[in-house]
């Protein structure tokens, strides 16, 4: 770690040719015991076209925050505070119907569980038809059509047969084409996808990761993609968000995190991944688990397991600013950074 | 090389999965079976670890269930420390040699949400083999080994009064691995003990089986879809594809001059931070039907070098040319048919 801070400050936060822009999002669960806030003041861009990862261990908040931004939060969750921008347009205080009308049109969902996606008891070109008679004019066989060719392009053989075929018909990584057809249905410029590949076996994970890097390119749909699995990151997204507690603890382009990354809770998960790449005896550990939301500590959530940790961290809590090439919430490069100038 | 402790031989479990009686005969089908462990020969040696690698549905996890006994075998026979313990020759599971070999097994489940009793205690959950195995066992003597296995995992000996839930997933994985050495084993058969868990978590528990390992000369079967995991802790490793072991090596050699299709094709699909940027090998086909697997090798459908032999001529596991520590069963292997593998992305340093 070099500690240099240099002026390259990716993502700038304002709304200005973002596609979609988060800022300062809290989604919190009211319970008998207090509020549990699952997602603290979470900001970002996505740019047409940009598959931005976001990553993080379970109770992160980093599926929450996908399902913040479809409307998808479950009662009694809700958006506490904080702005959803979709193409400049607010998104986050819309009605149920509204929200509809987005879900899909504008933005397409991708879930981990193919099999729960669909529904058991259509075929899929029924429910293809639906999908797309739903968000785009046109009669019942122009949607056929659309659908034959949604199955097509998604790599499905023999699509004009296979769409009279229900879900159970198809096998795991064919289920997940079939709901990446859905999601592409009405031509979204966004795609939210919560562990697409998490239920796939290695050699199907690579054929649907592959896939979705190939529509996103043809046509130009920007991608968040949820996952806990670094080396999925690795080899799609342009950018990375790392969630810890809640909150991002740090963002920035995808091989800056991997190779050179400045939060200490980053550095410690990039060592924690064993890889076919490199021999270890041993690897990183970081000790203890992440907080539950009813303890998160006070200062940096990170702190207790932090093994820099500085009296400062425990009382006061760094924000995101620029560190290396990326931009993390932590005083070890910020300190270092005051030290340097 | 040290002395085998186990030894699969020509090991072979067939699930009969077909429709009831009636439904048979009204229409006019036969039975189904599934064979999800065909024939397979494996020799695991003393203080190694094997790990066995494969997709979902290979019959990786039958293969667990048929050492430490809770399935018993179709065919061949399972050899422990020289007692056969299961299959052909095997003496009543009662008698007193095979009681003592299968003492010396235990497994560790996948899920630690699932495989720990919710209404035990945590110190009843990890008596529970010494129990079973010697229940004459006075309570202070039981006692004393439940705290040294908890505290051999990293918890306290306090905790053996709490309940499950109030333990993460991580520590649920420690109770587990702590109720499989209360008994003192030296061969643990270890069913995907990281999947469930976070990435973090997942290094603390790969670290501490490595530390008991060392510390308590363990032998390990290590059984994970996870290739880089495998890699990480495994000695040698088995790659089984359709119910069979297509390739067996030495964990380096494996991953770094692999033979069989499958075994490349697996390895080009992982994705691996050290190769950001870089687009995996475009893998053809799916895994096809266990229960109509094709014929000759099961993997001819899928494989680049397949020719007519391969598609009817089931390949044996031998030594390929020029190796005598690996094991493959592939016909372009053996008739020197198989093209160089590209050389793979250079090896960056992650830190």
């Amino acid at each position: 770690m070099t500690g240099v801070a240099r002026a390259v400050v990716p993502g700038p936060m304002s709304a200005g040719g973002a596609l979609l822009s988060v800022a300062n999002l809290r989604v919190e669960f009211p319970t008998r015991r207090g509020t549990l806030v699952a997602v603290h003041d979470v900001s970002f861009d996505i740019a047409p076209g940009e598959v931005l990862g976001v990553v993080g261990e379970s109770g992160a908040g980093k599926s929450l925050t996908g399902a913040a931004i479809i409307g998808l939060i479950d009662a009694p969750g809700r958006i506490a505070s904080g702005n959803i921008f979709l193409s400049g347009r607010r998104i986050d205080h819309l009605s149920h119907e509204a929200l509809r009308a987005i879900r899909g049109r504008e933005i397409g969902a991708i879930f981990q569980d193919p099999l729960t996606s669909l529904n058991p008891l259509y075929t899929i070109g029924r429910q293809l038809v639906e999908t797309i008679r739903t968000h785009l004019p046109g009669s019942e066989r122009d949607a056929r059509a659309r659908a034959v060719a949604l199955l097509e392009e998604v790599g499905i053989p023999a699509a004009g047969q296979r769409i009279e075929h229900y879900p159970h018909q198809f096998s795991g990584g064919m289920r997940q084409r079939v709901v990446i057809a859905l999601a592409l249905a009405a031509g979204p410029r966004l795609i939210i996808a919560d562990e697409p590949t998490t239920a796939l076996d290695v050699s199907i994970q690579a054929q649907i990761i592959q896939l979705l890097k190939r529509l996103c390119r043809d046509h130009g749909t920007a991608v968040m993609l949820v996952t806990h699995d670094m080396g999925v990151i690795a080899e799609t997204a342009d950018r990375v968000a790392v969630m810890y507690a809640g909150r991002i603890v740090e963002i920035g382009p995808v091989a800056d995190v991997i190779h050179r990354p400045q939060h200490p809770y980053t550095v410690g998960l990039m060592g924690s991944i064993p890889s076919i790449a490199e021999e270890r005896e041993r690897l990183t550990q970081i000790d203890g688990t992440m907080p539950r939301l009813t303890a998160v500590p006070t200062g940096c959530a990170f702190h207790p397991r932090c093994a820099q940790v500085m009296p400062r961290c425990r009382s006061e809590r760094p924000e995101l600013a620029a560190a290396g090439a990326t931009r993390a919430a932590c005083w070890l490069p910020q300190d270092a950074a005051m030290a340097n100038r | 090389m040290t002395a085998p402790l186990l030894e699969l031989r020509n090991l072979a479990r067939v699930f009969d999965v077909s429709p009831p009686w009636l439904d048979r005969v009204v229409s006019g089908r036969g039975r189904v079976l599934l064979r999800a462990v065909d024939g397979i020969d494996l020799v695991i040696h003393k203080g190694e670890t094997l790990g066995l690698v494969g997709e979902s549905g290979c019959g990786k996890s039958t293969v667990a269930r048929l050492i430490v006994g809770l399935y018993p075998p179709t065919r061949g026979s399972i050899v422990y420390d020289g007692v056969v313990v299961a299959g052909e020759g095997a003496s009543a599971p009662d008698h007193a040699a095979q009681r003592r070999a299968r003492q010396g097994m235990q497994m560790i489940f996948q899920d630690p949400y699932a495989s720990l009793n919710p209404r035990w205690r945590v110190a009843k959950i990890v008596a529970e083999p010494i129990r079973a195995q010697a229940p004459a066992t006075p309570a202070a003597e039981l006692d004393r080994r439940v705290s040294a296995a908890l505290e051999q995992v990293g918890l306290a000996a306090a905790d053996g009064a709490r309940y499950p839930h109030q333990f993460s997933g991580g520590q649920r994985q420690r109770i587990s691995i702590a109720r499989a050495l209360t008994t003192s084993p030296s061969f643990l058969v270890c069913d995907e003990p990281t999947s469930a868990l976070d990435m973090s978590v997942q290094a603390q528990v790969l670290n501490l089986m490595r530390d008991l390992q060392r510390r308590l000369h363990l032998t390990y079967l290590f059984i994970s879809h996870n290739l880089a995991v495998v890699h990480h802790i495994a000695d040698r490793v088995g790659v089984m594809y359709l119910g069979r072991i297509v390739e067996v090596a030495p964990t380096r050699r494996l991953f770094r001059e692999p033979l069989h299709p499958y075994t490349r094709m697996l390895l080009d699909a992982v994705p691996d931070l050290a190769m950001t940027g870089t687009s995996r090998v475009a893998v053809a086909g799916e895994v096809p039907n266990p229960l109509d697997p094709p014929a000759g090798c099961a993997f001819h459908p899928r494989c680049p070098l397949a020719n007519e032999r391969c598609r009817c001529e089931r390949p044996r596991l031998a030594a390929p040319p020029g190796a005598n520590d690996a094991q493959v069963a592939c016909h372009a292997v053996q008739e020197g048919r198989l093209p160089p593998r590209p050389v793979l992305h250079t090896v960056a340093a992650v830190h």
